[in-house]
């Protein structure tokens, strides 16, 4: 019998009936907000942008979310997502109470637990690995600000493993581009000063269906005043539509385009040569080695033509230092990603706009101090040399070697907390070996407010309560303007869920770590905090987000020497540090893996406003504005495959791997070699009854995966589809 | 009769649905029914291609067709505006009005009688936007009084290019797409 064989809930609970609707016969529905109206500040949690914003209930039942026009995360207006944030609260679907895996008669299924149990149950195994093998062998996979407090009681117990699937599955290749080029990354909210720009180039990056709220703001009220916007993106993506210049390219030929613009810039003079000169390393280099990729050579690589190269990169030139050559957020595609965000950081170098008004400016959040806690016990061991030791430049935890990490007998984890994220849905290629990690561990504990997949390989199950039932850490995020906001119980807990920061406490108190959570509520945490800044939560109980005056400036002065964070105090487009790790220290060109023959077609992905990768699919609201993806592909494509709109069909890829059934978007807006889907549908696990069986997967498709040498990042753009049509019968 | 109208700037719509989302749970509108919807419209051939997003709802006509053919005067005018609502004490559900408007804006409630967008009159009447309106991340949309030349919504036809949905029906509609 395997350790721990993959359960799925509803096989062990019956699915809660639903509450009747309430038929109010035909006399008239009072008008909305005319009953006993309640405000609560809250922060949204739907996604990590973290807006800030009210809840209103009417006579007693959840009514509306809204922005708090102080915000500005939302100057007063949620995205899409957030509008429809109650609908993470109303799920009936949600996890209801603390479940831990037991045999019967040879069959392994979850049973229902008091949270009692399932502290001492979680105590007990974490006491026995800290025997077995070392206090510091358990490590958390954290998406989401509550994941704060399990590192927190992890840190105390002598456990510092963490790794955010955010990072190499991400923006992790931007982060460390920029910083090997600026010495500091991107960071998030992202630092672009968009609403000042003029000139907005976007590279894959689909901003509007990728919904950043702030992000999408502040674009959006550039192209209001006219500013020129350059999309770089093999289908016609909603920021395409918004283009003067809309560059189709053949997938995975990025890097070629963007050499090609250095070469523009730098043979044409149109580079910032002041900026150059005071800032910047290695422009001699730089000429040297972008002489081979003339505009002519790109356009055999990527489709667009000399001519568009040129005078999209005098675009860029005339409205400098006010243009943005925006990093992109999920940007692990092809392998060589640290090295294409480098491309952009250099770009944005030549072109004198890091720190500088309409490029990037400096964020700034308010110097909040921490709550003051012990001291950490010391580490044992370098659980990053341990792991991921042959990525010495990766800053933050490589979530698929974690897993690597966790699997055999000498693996270095031995258990695993994981805090809201559904890691099969989340890395690529990975299903195999969370199976076998599953069968390595000595302690597999879930926290969410879903019973998404991962729900399956664990020990013990700990329903939280949703964001709007609960304390989460003070939002201080980097901003144009200081500011903080606290979000606020809404609602009482449903079911028997509890707070992130509840659970982390009572485990740790039967660790004898208590002194680590040393109050009774959270609030009185956050109320000293705010207390050394001036505020209290009572003052944000009222107030819902605090602004603060800057303290630094957001552009460089003019003329100011600067040093920066690099290993020559200048930026770097030479990368002496990448050469010395035996990397290329000037980006260089890799062509993409080709399409195995004419029947294989691109598979990209991205994002919809109406979700956030899959946590929202099951989101009533939510799920009736975007019930299930589509395929988008070329009607010429269509045509090869004998399909037509409407229609479902699998996708298959390389690898032999099958989507589940997923209907085809025959539109004109993809090139005919693509196939486009958005991530985050194709759930199969019936205890998520709106979202289960809904659309395909796109991470289930990626099984080539094209690893980045310098941060470990997963790239996953090098896998091709084709369609199988459904058989009418099915 | 003062005109209220709604003013969406098709250029800067990204199409997220906000409005709708926003529309639902303002009006506590029942799982299944909607009183705004975006529409999407491709035209051209690849690569040389135009998408326009429309936020669509009820246009409030200043010469309302479904007003013309309700038989029970449950569909009438707020307060001598063009905003068109229905009383559902009056509504037999009947159903001449759904076919009465070019729009297919008016929808059936659960309990039978028919209902749709209100302009969020109840907000209105405080000074506020729909809340559609008020919710769009992208400010793309405006609401206001026609008759007033100052008013954004006047400035904004009078200055760019605009159209309104099926003109040709002389229902004189109320919500303008900028182009």
């Amino acid at each position: 019998m395997k350790r721990r064989e993959f359960i799925q809930l509803s096989a062990t609970l019956s699915a809660g009936a639903m509450a009747p609707v309430a038929l109010t016969g035909c006399a008239e529905r009072p008008l909305p907000g005319t009953g006993e109206v309640v405000r609560t500040p809250t922060v949204c949690n739907v996604c990590f942008w973290r807006c800030a914003g009210t809840v209103s209930t009417e006579n007693g039942r959840p009514w509306k979310i809204e922005g708090n026009p102080d915000d500005l995360h939302s100057t007063g207006r949620f995205c899409t997502r957030g509008d429809g944030g109650l609908g993470m609260y109303t799920d009936p679907d949600r996890l209801k109470q603390p479940m831990i895996r037991v045999t019967e008669n040879g069959q392994q299924r979850f049973r229902p637990a008091t949270w009692d149990e399932a502290f001492d149950y979680i105590a007990a195994k974490m006491n026995r690995i800290k025997d077995e093998h070392g206090e510091d062998r358990l490590c958390l996979f954290s998406h989401g600000p509550g994941g704060s407090y399990f590192r927190r009681m992890l840190t105390a117990f002598g456990s510092r493993g963490y790794t955010q699937p955010s990072f190499a599955q991400c923006r992790g290749p931007r982060d460390v581009g920029f910083a090997l080029t600026f010495g500091e990354g991107v960071g998030s909210p992202d630092r672009t000063d968009m609403e000042n720009s003029r000139c907005i180039v976007l590279i894959g990056s689909h901003l509007g269906e990728n919904l950043h709220n702030s992000q999408v703001q502040t674009w959006i009220s550039a192209l209001r005043k006219g500013a020129t916007l350059i999309t770089v993106d093999p289908r016609f993506s909603v920021a395409a539509g918004k283009s003067k210049h809309w560059l189709p390219i053949k997938p995975g030929t990025d890097m070629a385009l963007l050499l090609a613009w250095m070469h523009v810039l730098i043979n044409e003079g149109l580079y910032d040569a002041d900026y150059v000169d005071r800032y910047v390393n290695g422009l001699d280099k730089l000429t040297a080695h972008v002489q081979q990729f003339t505009p002519e050579w790109a356009f055999t690589q990527t489709g667009i033509r000399p001519e568009v190269i040129r005078e999209t990169a005098r675009e860029m030139a005339k409205a400098a230092p006010a243009t943005v050559v925006h990093p992109g957020r999920h940007v692990t595609w092809y392998g060589d990603d640290t090295q294409r965000s480098r491309a952009i950081a250099i770009l944005t170098a030549l072109l004198g706009s890091w720190g500088r008004e309409g490029g990037y400016l400096a964020m700034e959040n308010v110097n909040l101090p921490r709550y003051p806690l012990p001291d950490p016990p010391a580490p044992k061991n370098n659980w990053m040399q341990a792991v991921q030791g042959e990525y010495p430049l990766a800053p933050a935890g490589i979530a698929q070697k974690v897993i690597d990490g966790s699997i055999g007998d000498d693996a270095f984890f031995k258990g695993w907390f994981v805090y809201g994220t559904n890691l099969g849905y989340t890395i690529p290629g990975v299903t195999e070996k969370l199976q076998q990690a599953a069968q390595s561990l000595d302690l597999f504990v879930v926290v969410d407010t879903m019973p998404y997949a991962i729900t399956g390989y664990a020990d013990v199950i700990l329903p939280e309560c949703t964001y709007l039932e609960r304390l989460d850490p003070i939002r201080n995020s980097p901003e144009r303007e200081p500011s903080l906001a606290v979000n606020f119980p809404a609602f009482e807990p449903k079911y028997d869920s509890k707070p992130g920061w509840w659970i982390a406490k009572h485990i740790a108190e039967r660790l004898g770590l208590g002194d680590w959570f040393p109050w009774k509520d959270y609030g009185e945490e956050l109320d000293w905090q705010l207390r050394q800044v001036g505020s209290s939560l009572d003052e944000m109980r009222r107030i819902g987000v605090k602004k603060f005056p800057r303290t630094t400036p957001k552009y460089f002065a003019p003329n100011e020497n600067r040093q920066f964070n690099t290993g020559s105090g200048k930026i770097e487009l030479h990368s002496d540090l990448l050469a010395d790790y035996g990397h290329d220290p000037l980006p260089v060109y890799t062509p993409p893996p080709t399409r195995p023959d004419e029947k294989h077609l691109h598979l990209n992905y991205g994002r919809a406003a109406a979700h956030t990768f899959g946590r929202t699919i099951n989101n009533p609201t939510l799920f009736e504005l975007m019930p299930e993806n589509t395929a988008w592909v070329h009607p010429v494509a269509a045509g090869d495959f004998g399909v037509s709109n409407g229609e479902y069909v699998r996708l298959k890829n390389q690898d032999g791997v099958e989507s589940l059934p997923v209907r085809i978007r025959v539109t004109q807006r993809i090139r005919p070699d693509s196939v486009y889907l958005v991530h985050g549908f194709g759930h199969k696990e019936s205890q998520l009854g709106l979202a289960n069986g809904r659309g395909a997967d796109d991470q289930g498709l990626i099984t080539r995966i094209l690893v980045d040498p310098i941060m470990g990042g997963t790239g996953m753009r090098g896998n091709f589809v084709t369609l199988i049509p459904e058989e009418a019968s099915a | 009769m003062i005109r209220y109208a709604m003013v969406i700037d098709t250029k800067l719509c990204i199409g997220c649905g906000d409005c709708v989302v926003a529309c639902k749970t303002e009006n506590k509108v029942p799982a299944g029914l909607n009183r705004d919807w975006v529409v999407e419209a491709t035209t051209g051939t690849y690569p040389n291609l135009k998408t326009e997003f429309r936020s669509e709802r009820c246009n409030h006509c200043a010469k309302p067709t479904c007003l013309y053919a309700c038989p029970t005067a449950a569909t009438y005018r707020w307060e001598d505006t063009n905003i068109v609502l229905v009383d559902p004490n009056k509504c037999t559900g009947c159903g001449a009005c759904i076919a009465a408007c070019p729009y297919d804006a008016r929808l059936i409630m659960n309990e039978g009688y028919v209902s749709k967008c209100t302009f969020c009159h109840h907000r209105v009447e405080q000074g506020l936007d729909p809340a559609c309106v008020s919710s769009c991340p992208t400010r793309c949309m405006h609401f206001g009084v026609l008759d007033d030349p100052n008013s954004t919504v006047s400035k904004l036809l009078a200055s760019r290019e605009h159209k309104a949905l099926l003109d040709e029906t002389g229902n004189e509609p109320q919500v303008y797409f900028l182009t």
